[in-house]
């Protein structure tokens, strides 16, 4: 611990990770650029996220770190150590427990409270990229809020699939003004990010990018009146706890074409074994 | 000798960790429009309240241009932000916070407001010595759970304010060891 600063990153560069949150929260769903530092990791790894959790934490934080919705795996495992052994914080797998949680492509099944912040790492934080590959054009997009090409991305979806077939990272519009990127997280997801009482912050190492969500913010998935947006979620329980409600990932058993369907959420998945919750 | 360090103390006497937590406060009150928070860890020269000084040793250093109104601009005030922050000293048009009490910071209209293309380059006004007790607004929109309140010196320029969202500076209100903030995003009434 004293052989780094709190939370690795200097005091300079927290200060000004800290500044960008500020405006994130204050225009929300904004994408504010950042002089994002290189750390001890790659990109794609959430550095982005990393860096947003470092300017956020203090030292009585407890913090849990998920990937795809375990705490278990490779990427969340690294990043808990990281801040076990740079900011000597608490670390918990229970989303009940903690007070920041970062988080790769999902949002806990436990309802999140006033009390916690949600940090997402985004790899492409620009919702229109895909159809824009120019940042000038992007900016004057959102400048104006001229967000007819995505309506037309997902029409497109419509006439060739009859119907949305945009299944993660699934554009929603923030209060009322700036269309932004959830991450990539499944659309089951998305209704999660509306009203939710906890401060949700958006960090993209690589793009330089950071953005927010303030408590109670409205946050809509966008859809046309005659195709509603649905949070879909594969069609089965969860093979260990039973769960019909919660996210599921399909793990392939056997090359016979076995498989089955189990909680994508550990910690949730645990609680309901547990006969908990 | 001890005149010199008497003007100049007031720092955070562990600066990461008192950064930290104050910056949790600050992004709470921004998070959180109305709500009246505890600040304190920061003590500069007066008029300074105790918060106004913690969110200026949280947030600014050598590159936020810092303007100060009359009500703070004094000499014992710019000795102590050039020890403790190092911020440039600017008019209001340049300036990313400025510090001052209400009156002395109009007019509103010279604080940059960001540009279409990047509203996030607007100032931060932080409203020193804010009467926490004076009437009420009511508050509406992002971090807000159906309604809020929070005294305001005059609705009307935040109202403005909001109107030409997502344009706008972004206000934190100090008095003694409390803080709270109006973001642009808030709807005032």
């Amino acid at each position: 611990m004293s052989d780094y600063n709190f939370a690795y990153l200097d005091e300079d560069t927290k200060r000004m990770i800290r500044r960008a949150i500020l405006k994130g929260i204050a225009v929300p769903g904004y994408q504010v650029p950042f002089a994002s530092r290189e750390m001890p990791m790659p990109y794609g790894w959430g550095t982005g996220g990393v860096q947003v959790t470092a300017a956020t934490l203090v030292p009585e934080d407890v913090l849990k770190v998920i990937d795809q919705g375990a705490d278990d795996t490779t990427n969340a495992v690294s990043i808990r150590k990281f801040f076990q052994k740079t900011a000597a914080v608490a670390v918990t797998e229970r989303t009940r427990e903690a007070t920041v949680i970062q988080t790769r492509h999902r949002v806990p099944e436990m309802p999140l409270t006033q009390d916690q912040i949600l940090v997402y790492q985004v790899p492409i934080p620009e919702p229109m990229r895909f159809l824009e590959p120019r940042e000038t054009e992007t900016r004057r997009i959102h400048a104006l809020a001229d967000y007819g090409l995505m309506q037309v991305r997902l029409y497109e979806d419509i006439a060739r699939h009859g119907e949305i077939a945009t299944s993660y990272a699934y554009p929603v519009e923030v209060a009322g003004r700036y269309v932004m990127d959830p991450s990539p997280i499944p659309k089951f997801d998305n209704p999660k990010l509306d009203d939710c009482p906890a401060i949700q912050l958006f960090g993209a190492g690589r793009e330089q990018r950071i953005y927010a969500l303030p408590p109670f913010t409205r946050v809509r998935s966008l859809d046309f009146d005659d195709h509603p947006f649905v949070a879909s979620k594969a069609d089965h329980a969860c093979a260990i706890c039973g769960s019909t409600t919660s996210y599921l990932d399909e793990v392939i058993t056997d090359d016979a074409g076995g498989r089955m369907f189990v909680c994508s959420d550990t910690d949730y998945c645990a609680e309901m074994a547990e006969g908990g919750a | 000798m001890n005149a010199p360090q008497t003007r100049l103390s007031g720092g955070f006497i562990t600066p990461a960790f008192d950064s930290a937590r104050g910056f949790r406060t600050i992004l709470s009150a921004m998070s959180r429009p109305g709500t009246v928070l505890d600040l304190a860890g920061g003590h500069g020269p007066a008029p300074l309240s105790d918060a106004a000084a913690t969110v200026l040793l949280v947030l600014c250093d050598r590159t936020t241009p810092l303007h100060l109104a009359p009500s703070h601009d004094t000499a014992d005030m710019r000795e102590w932000i050039a020890f403790h922050c190092a911020a440039p000293l600017v008019d209001a048009p340049d300036a990313a916070f400025a510090l001052g009490d209400w009156a002395a910071l109009q007019p509103l209209d010279r604080f940059a407001i960001g540009t279409p293309e990047y509203p996030d380059r607007a100032a931060t006004l932080i409203i020193d010595g804010h009467d926490f007790n004076a009437t009420p607004a009511w508050l509406f929109g992002p971090g807000i759970k159906d309604s809020a309140t929070l005294a305001l010196p005059k609705t009307a320029a935040f109202a403005a304010n909001h109107a030409r969202f997502p344009l706008g500076w972004d206000a934190i209100f100090t008095a003694g060891s409390r803080i709270a903030a109006l973001p642009r995003s808030t709807k005032v009434r």
